[in-house]
């Protein structure tokens, strides 16, 4: 576990990477780096790094997941979007 | 920061860039702490010129390294420093630096407090002018408070206190806790290591084996309190400390010296752990292709270590501490919470333990209060 799941992750609403992030490519994933709270976050997986750089490239949360993960991996991954936002390394747009 | 054990041993392997990096801006300094890990004092003739330093933030930031550990001798004698830093936030490279404080005055706290992406480490070794006075020298802790006093007075925000643990300082980690409470600042404890001129002090500075776990204790009550992940071999106690918990050195953190020479971690400026020069090639040259980098990403061996049960929380410990103190990397570190170091240190007919090899130390004594 990342962090502690967010009870406010809303899958329905738009997200996208906070400005203030810098996400760099690793080969278990990626390394996040949150610029005003100077947290380090790692994305475990190089498909949760796909699927949160696709999350402004789609309407809402829901969608990028169906687009992007295997669908028996879908609330595996929507725990993982929610650690990430309660780590405000996405945010709504 | 949280990390398993997959991706302790996927960081032991080494990555494509530091996750941090120190780059030491100057030997040149003008406390002279007894204690100094870099053996700082004067400045060497051959530092990176403006140009040289900037073109190095500028691969720092194409390689993607969120932050640069920015620290000395004391990086604000440098006449470009406010220069070099702007040109690392501007790239969204955060710096935070270690300073004595006594270049920050009223303009300066105000020049920091309007940077984004900064944090400045403030050094005190103890938490009244005695205590810390005795390792940095007359006068020292009151510059560092007065330079505090300014970045409270200049609205920066929590900048932090950062106290290295020595047996006296160790036992005054409730006076640093309310003194970094008072400015609102954070408190950053990190390990004393037997390295630059510190290897002569290491004897009778070190925290003894109580001194050591009681800190251990007093840590876990404390998350946030930040060790730099400095403290990893103590979690042979228990629970593991917040942090990696490994060796980065050559893995996940290096440092560039202020000549360009790129060593394997913060505390082994010493020809056997400088990996190359970034004049040379690049620092990418160096992470990604140095000998000693690729030896120590390799399977590491845990040596005496291997059969203990709690090798796995520790790691052996730290290798600049083995190296300064003469111990061989398979050997316990001199402060395995179990005993063990001391046994191994011991055990040995002969110690020869290794001098820093660039020394900058001035000659001749320094006083504060003289300048």
């Amino acid at each position: 576990m990342l962090a502690e799941p967010s009870t406010t992750f809303d899958p329905a609403a738009a997200w996208r990477v906070n400005t203030q992030v810098s996400l760099r490519d690793e080969a278990f994933g990626a390394m996040a780096y949150h610029h005003g709270t100077r947290r380090l976050v790692f994305l475990k997986s190089p498909e949760l790094v796909e699927l949160v750089r696709s999350l402004e490239r789609y309407e809402s949360a829901h969608q990028a997941i169906d687009a992007v993960v295997a669908s028996s991996q879908h609330d595996r991954y929507k725990t993982a979007l929610s650690s990430l936002a309660t780590s405000e390394i996405i945010c709504e747009r | 920061m949280s990390a398993n054990s997959s991706l302790r041993n996927r960081f032991e392997r080494g990555l494509s860039a530091p996750i941090c990096l120190t780059w030491e801006l100057t030997y040149a300094c003008n406390l002279a702490c007894t204690h100094c890990l870099s053996s700082s004092g004067r400045r060497d003739p051959n530092e990176l010129s403006t140009h040289e330093a900037k073109s190095l933030i500028d691969e720092i930031a194409s390689m993607q390294i969120f932050y640069i550990n920015v620290g000395g001798g004391e990086p604000m004698i440098r006449r470009d420093f406010f220069e070099l830093i702007e040109h690392a936030v501007a790239q969204k490279v955060g710096v935070k630096f270690s300073t004595n404080g006594t270049r920050i005055d009223r303009a300066a706290a105000r020049r920091l407090a309007g940077i984004d992406y900064l944090d400045v480490q403030i050094s005190i070794d103890g938490a009244d002018a005695a205590t810390s006075d005795r390792l940095r020298g007359a006068g020292s802790y009151d510059a560092a408070r007065r330079a505090m006093d300014h970045l409270k007075n200049a609205n920066f925000g929590p900048f932090k206190i950062s106290v290295v643990m020595t047996r006296e300082s160790i036992e005054q980690l409730d006076d640093f806790e309310g003194l970094a409470s008072m400015y609102g600042a954070q408190l950053r404890l990190t390990r004393l290591r037997p390295s630059g001129r510190a290897v002569e002090q290491w004897d009778k500075l070190h925290p003894t084996l109580r001194q050591n776990r009681d800190l251990y204790q007093w840590l876990l009550a404390r998350p946030t309190v930040l060790t730099g992940d400095s403290f990893f071999h103590l979690s042979a106690l228990g629970e593991s400390l917040e942090g990696l918990n490994l060796c980065g050195a050559g893995r996940v953190v290096c440092l560039i010296d202020p000549v360009g020479d790129v060593y394997a971690c913060p505390f082994v400026i010493h020809e056997e752990f400088r990996a190359g020069n970034v004049r040379v090639a690049g620092f990418s040259d160096v992470w990604t292709k140095s000998e000693l980098f690729r030896s120590l990403r390799g399977p590491g061996n845990p040596g005496a270590c291997g059969s203990c049960g709690s090798y796995d929380a520790c790691r052996g410990g730290c290798m600049a501490a083995k190296f300064f103190t003469g111990l061989e990397p398979t050997d316990p570190d001199p402060e395995c919470v179990f005993g063990h170091g001391e046994t191994a240190l011991a055990a040995k007919r002969v110690v020869l333990r290794p001098t820093s090899s660039p020394d900058h130390s001035r000659r001749i004594p320094v006083s504060l209060s003289a300048r």
